[in-house]
């Protein structure tokens, strides 16, 4: 019986972070921070021919401005990935040529936010304007190239061609998928548009910079990944990695967008320029427009079945459009296909390949879901015309082809599946949403139409082989704990999820645990919180910490009390011996370790790394209302039942999936992404991009069924990221299933669903 | 140009340009849970009180304050943090950016309406944007705290 692991326990952070204390990065920052305002291309393709500062450096305030001149000739990579970093190093922090509309000119710093926009406006630049590339789709060969630059280099071979404007190529091939689509019965081809999908936290990108009593540039922000800050901040000024420390406050909001790095660079530039502490802040605007978003995929499914309805082939061919710059590009493509195909392993040959091209576009990057978003849209919207090919029960055709545990499948990299729910996951959707009696649709007496959909997903938990995580658990003199971690809680909660591993295996509550995350200079290293990490390696790092200095204390009481380690029983206050003859409390001990005779901190330590990804499942079931004369669709009740293996903390881990799914249902039906014939990006606030308001989710009912995943801490898995993944396929399956209008290009606008119903 | 408002019940007099928007002198006076989310006035984490009344401080210049009572989650600590409780036993605060501008408007719905339906909450607080929760949790949340049984 567990008494603190699956807990719902609240926040450590919640009342300060309710209660407007100052605890984010701009509350914190000095006042004297000189204030930095970025000018921006206005050309999507431009090259910089001369910029005169003069008059802009005569204003009253300003500090300095700086241009492409400047700035080390180094290129890096603003992704937050472990080194070598798969995203190409091809950004300088100033660069002569401008690759889309919003991309950094000139920085200027001043003492105050009105002396650098005055003197942003006098900044005079001359511009040799190119050809941009806006379409993705004709990017490949398209006269003009993103980036022809020389120095431009990967880490290593990630298939560029970028006299091509091709950024990554990936193929993933297991026997031959043309020969088998032959030999099936049905064959269903379908291409799928997703968007570049926006992070839009409430908090928008932002950092602070200064030096510190030993000349070293002390980067405070708002990141997800102190850690590969710092790297990064190191090598894109050229400094060397011990001049660097990174401090990671707490986070309003990162969704996978704070992986990536934004104004530390520019910010640490002018600190180093000037001496003086210097803050950045991004408007929204910047954010939107300057910033990195989810990669915008075209997908083209091939899908072969026999007539039982078993999957035989599967061919995904996917374009990934990453903008300006490569970050993520390689690895969003892969994590694409890596976690959508495994989920059918009654396949006889899978495929998955193409390219992530280069733009003249916002840039993308990490957004929740990385990839896999994308390809469970194409893949599970392919199932659920398969599904209404066959005239099969959509549910049934599922459990007919998926994966269980202890099976492995073609793309699955030869692992097995050690953990899975998601037949009883989708059994128990079915029950909750009432699927027998709804599906596929039903006609309201005012003309609506009131229908069903579900899809099915899986994500991993932390990147396999290659993101590793520490911890440190130290017993104080005064018989509390330290828990040092370097991931990020970005509002997660994995602050408090991580204290109540320790306290579980400390037999300890979790508030006798203080939890500190995240300083590059105080923390052990961990990449941060992304790829649904930290619950699974940052956990089992707590765990093995833990464990670690539980075994100490245990073998420092045997010393002490004179018996061997065998011999001792701790309950987490007390180390008794020998049926309790003899007895010593944890705070005597740990007093007598620290400050009295005994000489000897303890301090528990872990270093983990998993060689696998466990995937978390979730079936998700929706019913939304369409209007067959507006086409607008209305989202009723959303059902999310998952398989996260067990569930750490019950509130924490429900709020995740009800957040992803909303957060889903943004991307599914209102985030319209637009650019305007000169590549400017015209969703660029919240009133032309639109993020779900409480009245556009619906009712969402989240379930859990919960399964044992042997490699994670007390049988977890991650949730982060799945929670994102079947609301786009869903709700197209419904609306198919209300009006018979199958849209295929995110979002799901009443607009496409009314013009389908007209073609019709 | 010098304004006198009253400040979480305390007079201030303050020099503010005519241009000057309340969100941001309030950051300056140190009332930090007053926050910038959009710039478009869409997301309601600069919301503060403006006598009584829910308003947004980053579209409500500073001089149209000038002798009127404002109050931010700073003045409201006790019944702030008593809400704030009940929404993190949900598990609805997380990243808590958005959380002082909605709790202000949760405080405001409580003393406007009487007697609201699950309807009634979801329209009073659509102005307020969480990218986060979902809503869901903070309006289980809110039922709680107001006693709202349907």
């Amino acid at each position: 019986m567990r008494k603190y692991v699956g807990q719902a326990l609240p926040k450590t952070d919640a009342i300060a972070i309710c209660t407007g204390k100052p605890v984010y990065t701009e509350d914190l920052a000095p006042a004297n921070a000189l204030v930095i305002k970025i000018l921006r291309s206005p050309h999507a393709f431009a090259r910089i021919k001369s910029i005169d500062t003069t008059k802009a450096r005569n204003v009253k305030g300003v500090e300095c401005i700086l241009t492409y001149k400047d700035v080390p000739k180094v290129r890096f990579t603003l992704a937050g990935q472990s080194y070598p970093e798969p995203s190409p190093y091809d950004r300088l922090i100033l660069d002569p040529i401008v690759r889309y509309v919003g991309d950094e000119v000139a920085i200027i710093a001043a003492t105050s936010e009105r002396a650098a926009i005055a003197a942003m406006k006098l900044i005079k630049v001359a511009y040799e304007v190119f050809e941009p590339v806006l379409d993705f789709e004709q990017a490949i060969d398209h006269a003009s190239v993103v980036h022809p630059e020389a120095d431009l280099s990967c880490n290593f071979d990630i298939g560029m061609e970028k006299g091509r404007n091709i950024c990554s190529t990936h193929t993933l091939a297991v026997g031959d998928v043309e020969q088998e689509l032959k030999n099936c019965d049905i064959v269903i081809e379908e291409t799928y548009y997703t968007q570049a999908q926006a992070p839009a936290m409430m908090e928008t990108f932002r950092a602070f910079t200064y030096l510190d009593h030993n000349s070293r540039l002390v980067v405070v922000s708002s990141t997800q990944v102190p850690f590969h800050i710092k790297r990064q901040v190191a090598r894109a000024l050229e400094l060397p990695a011990t001049k660097v420390r990174v401090i990671k406050p707490r986070i309003g909001g990162g969704f996978g967008g704070k992986q990536t790095g934004s104004g530390e660079v520019f910010a640490g530039l002018v600190t180093l320029k000037t001496g003086k502490p210097a803050m950045f802040i991004y408007s929204r605007n910047e954010t939107f427009s300057c910033t990195t978003s989810r990669h915008a995929m075209r997908l083209t499914v091939r899908l072969g079945a026999d007539k039982d309805g078993f999957i035989r082939a599967l061919d995904i061919e996917n374009l990934s459009d990453t903008g300006a710059y490569g970050e993520h590009a390689s690895t969003t493509f892969m994590v694409c296909g890596d976690k959508t195909l495994p989920l059918y392993n009654k396949t006889r040959a899978v495929r998955y390949y193409g390219h992530a091209v280069y733009t003249n576009k916002t840039p993308a990057g990490a957004l929740r879901g990385y990839g896999a978003t994308q390809g469970t849209f194409a893949l599970e919207s392919t199932v659920n015309k398969l599904a209404a090919k066959l005239n099969m029960d959509p549910a049934e055709l599922r459990l007919k082809n998926i994966i269980k545990a202890g099976e492995t499948a073609l793309a699955y990299h030869g692992n097995v599946l050690g953990s899975s729910a998601l037949e009883s996951c989708i059994q128990k959707g079915k029950e909750l949403i009432g699927w027998q009696d709804k599906y596929p649709r039903r006609e309201l007496s005012n003309g609506k139409i009131r229908a069903v959909g579900m899809a099915v997903t899986m994500q991993g938990s932390g990147i396999a082989g290659i993101d590793t995580s520490s911890a440190a658990i130290r017993l104080n003199e005064d018989g509390h704990y330290v828990l040092l971690i370097g991931s990020t809680d970005m509002g997660t909660g994995s602050d408090t999820m991580l204290a109540q591993v320790a306290a579980e295996v400390l037999d300890t509550p979790p508030a006798e645990i203080i939890v500190h995350a995240a300083d590059t200079d105080v923390s052990p290293y961990d990449p941060g919180s992304y790829a649904s990490s930290t619950a699974y390696v940052t956990g089992m790092a707590v765990l093995q910490a833990a464990e670690d200095l539980k075994k100490q204390i245990i073998a420092h009481s045997a010393k002490v009390l004179g018996v061997t380690p065998e011999q001792i029983a701790f309950d987490g206050q007390t180390i008794t011996a020998l049926n309790g003859s003899k007895v010593i409390s944890l705070k005597k001990l740990a007093e007598a370790l620290v400050v009295g005779t005994d000489k000897s901190q303890l301090v528990g330590n872990a270093t983990y790394g998993s060689p696998i990804s466990p995937p978390p499942f979730i079936a998700g079931f929706v019913e939304v209302e369409v209007d067959p004369e507006t086409g607008k669709i209305e989202p009723i009740e959303y059902v999310a039942v998952v398989d996260c293996g067990t569930v750490l903390n019950a509130n924490l881990v429900k709020i995740q999936v009800e957040g992803g799914i909303a957060q889903g249902i943004g991307m599914a039906m209102y985030e319209e992404v637009r650019y305007d014939e000169g590549g400017q990006l015209q969703t660029n606030n919240f009133m032309q991009y639109k993020i779900p308001c409480r009245k556009d989710v619906g009712r969402i009912t989240v379930a859990f069924e919960e399964s044992y995943e042997p490699t994670g801490p007390f049988g977890a898995k991650s949730i982060g990221e799945a929670v994102i993944n079947t609301p786009s396929p869903a709700i197209a399956h419904a609306v198919a299933n209300a009006v018979g209008v199958s849209v295929t290009h995110l979002p799901i606008t009443p607009e496409k669903v009314f013009m389908g119903m007209k073609r019709k | 140009m010098q304004i006198t408002v009253i400040i979480n019940h305390r007079q201030v007099t303050l020099d503010v340009q005519p241009d000057d928007f309340l969100v941001d002198t309030l950051r300056e006076q140190g009332l930090y849970s007053v926050r910038r989310g959009c710039d478009t006035s869409c997301c309601g984490l600069c919301t503060i009180w403006l006598n009584g009344k829910p308003t947004l401080s980053c579209s409500t210049l500073s001089f149209r304050a000038n002798g009127q009572h404002i109050t931010t989650i700073e003045g409201l600590r006790h019944e702030a943090e008593e809400f704030a409780g009940v929404l993190a036993t949900e598990g609805a605060d997380q990243c808590g950016y958005c959380s002082p501008g909605f709790i202000l408007t949760v405080l405001a719905m409580k003393r406007e309406l009487v007697n609201p339906t699950e309807a009634d909450i979801v329209h009073y607080l659509t102005g307020n944007l969480c990218r986060c929760t979902g809503y869901q949790g903070q309006l289980r949340a809110i039922k709680k705290y107001l006693g709202v049984i349907e």
